[in-house]
């Protein structure tokens, strides 16, 4: 078994604040990887610096065998080709309709034809339940329907890599299980490889077939669901079984209580 | 969401609607021919004064437009300015001893040449000279006559007839200086 | 007193970057063409986003404009006797002044406002992002258009506006005040110089439609992806342009009255 991305000693920093301080993980072809952590842990970050949308302060990223931070802008658009990303909000074209979102990659990438696009694009909104509202703009779509077809629409040239944004917060039962079943559908039926980044627990664990999570710019665990479920760290059961306080504190750091209400300087 | 078929037409109507602005612009506005140039031919005429005249003022005849100035030079040698201008061809059957005339259009206005046809059976061609020109009348110098007359007509009493009038400008001449001081004492008063 | 030279030289050196940084927006830019068949839809969409969606605007301010500055200068002119030279007046501080700073005011708040806040938005919900990700070139797809749907659009309108504001004169001064129409324009042709007068008031109007979007797409693409980043960007797009354009104006009439 390959693995598609390789990321080693990954450093970076924003506005002086340290995001990941040497990071190391690996994610196999055709599994479903997730990334885990509290909020803040640079999980939107990792994937744009996998997109090379952001650049590394230290450290190195290979995508399919290639660096990516060290490609050439057409040599890098043409990997990003083979990589497919589902925004946290979707990122929909506000200025088209369903159909043209979908079938944007496929008019700017390929020379098909009128027909073949339409089918093309009419199967990938099938997939996702969504052929019947092709004609809807964007703003007339709920949530979960705004996710389903961005997510069609990252999937429109097939990619071997797709990235997930936190692609289940803020969905009601119902679509956060529409989404779980794509998800795993997709990965099995298409052959691709997907990154989930996401601190929906439970959901996460129930599809990832390997989990890492993050705290404070490092990797403090990883392994199988099952593995992670059973371990024993207390950075790991607080973030697992969602204890508010613990390794990870609850209050932002500050001074003492009595000393702040008392105005002692 | 417009069809790209509409906003393409829009577009185009929007570009006509450009190019037919221009059009206005160019023409009506500016008067440009030089696009579509009329066929026409050149005459040359000295002038010793131009005044406010300038490349593309109008020549007329009998208040007609017949053509414009096209070019304005000094002689080096005689100093006097050599004035070119464009004559449409219909007119081409100016006599040649037709005497040019540099006007203004009212009080304020712009300099125009005018034509004035004299008798003669030649006709101007291409290239042809007026001989007969009349310079511009410059409103300082005509000004300053008028004042020198009026000074002229108030210190010495017996001068008010039509005769000094007529060739105020050649008699006076002589002791232009002294009247000039005797006008400024006046005016000092 | 220390303090405030670092100030002025960080905000010196903030300006210089934000400068270089929209210098090498442009440059990327305009070096990466997109092709014809494809860019040329997108073009179009702009002209008519830009052009088409301003001419309302252009339209009625240059009949009023004309026909203010045909009563005013009448009022003036007929003092002096000179009521026929309200053609070459109005023409001449149309076609060289009014058209193309007006229009480019105009322009600037009409279609650079809408520009930023497009781009700005585009942004914030993380469409420029996800064309990235499908490996569309958002200079390319998204920026560019816009760039040459502004230069395209801003002479056009301002040929409109030229036209309109001299109708706009004649029908206050011909059929308001009953000047003669004869004198009206004959007056106006022989004073209006095509090229000096028409044709450089055009050259003015492309520098500012080129200047105007790209301050708008500069702004927008640099906004700060919140709705108060993307008000004040949109604020900075109007401010700015609408400064760059009366500077940039007195600099080129000078260079074409002063002969530089």
């Amino acid at each position: 078994m390959t693995n598609l991305v390789e990321i080693s000693n990954l450093h970076f920093e924003r506005n002086k604040r340290v995001i990941f301080d040497g990071v190391d993980i690996v994610i196999p072809q055709g599994k479903i990887t997730a990334v885990m952590g509290p909020s803040g842990t640079g999980k939107t970050t990792l994937l744009r610096l996998i997109g090379a949308q952001l650049q590394p302060g230290e450290g190195r990223i290979l995508v399919a065998g290639e660096n990516i931070h060290r490609l050439s802008t057409d040599a890098l658009y043409k990997l990003r080709k083979k990589m497919g990303m589902l925004f946290q909000s979707g990122g929909l074209f506000t200025h088209l309709n369903v159909f043209e979102n979908v079938a944007f990659a496929l008019r700017e990438h390929t020379k098909l034809s009128n027909d073949m696009i339409r089918s093309l694009v009419l199967m990938k909104l099938e997939m996702v339940g969504l052929r019947g509202a092709q004609n809807l703009m964007p703003s007339e779509l709920s949530g979960g329907m705004a996710r389903r077809v961005a997510l069609a629409r990252a999937v429109a040239l097939d990619p071997q890599l797709i990235m997930y944004d936190e692609p289940l917060s803020g969905q009601d039962p119902i679509s956060m299980g529409v989404l779980v079943k794509l998800i795993r559908t997709l990965n099995d039926a298409l052959g691709m490889t997907s990154i989930i980044v996401s601190h929906d627990v439970t959901e996460t664990l129930s599809i990832a077939d390997y989990v890492y999570v993050m705290a404070n710019g490092k990797i403090i665990g990883q392994g199988t669901p099952d593995a992670i479920n059973q371990d024993k760290s207390a950075q790991m059961r607080q973030f697992v079984d969602g204890l508010p306080d613990g390794p990870v504190p609850f209050h932002y750091p500050a001074k003492a209580l009595d000393q702040d209400l008392l105005g002692v300087s | 969401m417009l069809s790209q078929r509409t906003i393409e037409s829009f577009v185009g109507l929007f570009l006509l609607a450009a190019m037919m602005a221009l059009m206005v612009l160019a023409f009506k506005v500016s008067g440009l021919t030089s696009f579509f140039k009329p066929k026409s031919y050149t005459v040359i005429a000295m002038f010793d004064e131009i005044g406010q005249l300038k490349v593309r003022s109008p020549v007329k005849m009998g208040g007609v437009l017949i053509g414009e100035v096209s070019s304005i030079t000094l002689d080096p040698q005689s100093f006097k300015a050599i004035v070119k201008m464009d004559i449409d061809h219909r007119f081409n059957e100016i006599p040649d001893d037709s005497s040019a005339n540099i006007l203004t259009a009212g009080l304020l206005g712009d300099n125009y040449i005018a034509l004035t046809p004299m008798y003669s059976q030649t006709f101007l061609k291409s290239g042809s000279t007026i001989e007969d020109t009349h310079s511009a009348m410059i409103l300082e110098k005509m000004i300053g006559q008028l004042i020198y007359k009026l000074g002229g007509g108030s210190s010495s009493k017996a001068s008010t007839t039509t005769s000094n009038t007529s060739n105020a400008s050649d008699s006076n001449k002589i002791d232009d200086s002294n009247h000039n001081v005797d006008t400024q004492k006046r005016i000092q008063k | 007193m220390s303090m405030d030279v670092a100030a002025l030289g960080r905000w010196g050196i903030d300006s210089l970057r934000e400068l270089g940084r929209a210098g090498l927006l442009l440059l990327r830019v305009v070096f990466r063409l997109p092709d014809f068949k494809k860019g040329f839809p997108l073009v179009m969409q702009q002209v008519y986003a830009e052009g088409v969606l301003s001419l309302l605007i252009i339209v009625v301010s240059g009949l009023f404009i004309g026909m203010v500055v045909a009563l005013q200068g009448y009022h003036t002119l007929v003092k002096f006797g000179a009521a026929q030279q309200l053609g070459p007046l109005v023409a001449l501080s149309v076609t060289r002044e009014l058209g193309p700073v007006v229009t480019a005011l105009l322009f600037a708040g009409r279609a650079g406002s809408a520009v930023t806040a497009e781009i700005g938005l585009m942004k914030a919900t993380e469409q420029l992002s996800s064309m990235e990700m499908m490996a569309v070139d958002p200079l390319r797809r998204v920026i560019a258009p816009r760039l040459w749907g502004g230069f395209i659009s801003m002479p056009l309108l301002a040929i409109i506006f030229n036209t309109v504001a001299i109708y706009g004169a004649y029908l206050v001064g011909v059929k308001w005040l009953g000047l003669d129409a004869g004198a009206f324009w004959s007056n106006m042709q022989t004073s209006v110089d095509f090229h000096l007068d028409v044709i450089n008031g055009l050259i003015k109007s492309v520098v500012f439609g080129l200047v105007i979007v790209w301050i708008a797409l500069y702004q927008g693409y640099y906004a700060e992806p919140t709705s108060a980043g993307i008000a004040n960007a949109t604020t900075r797009t109007v401010v700015y342009s609408s400064l760059a354009t009366l500077g940039l104006d007195f600099v080129l009439t000078a260079m074409m009255i002063g002969g530089w």
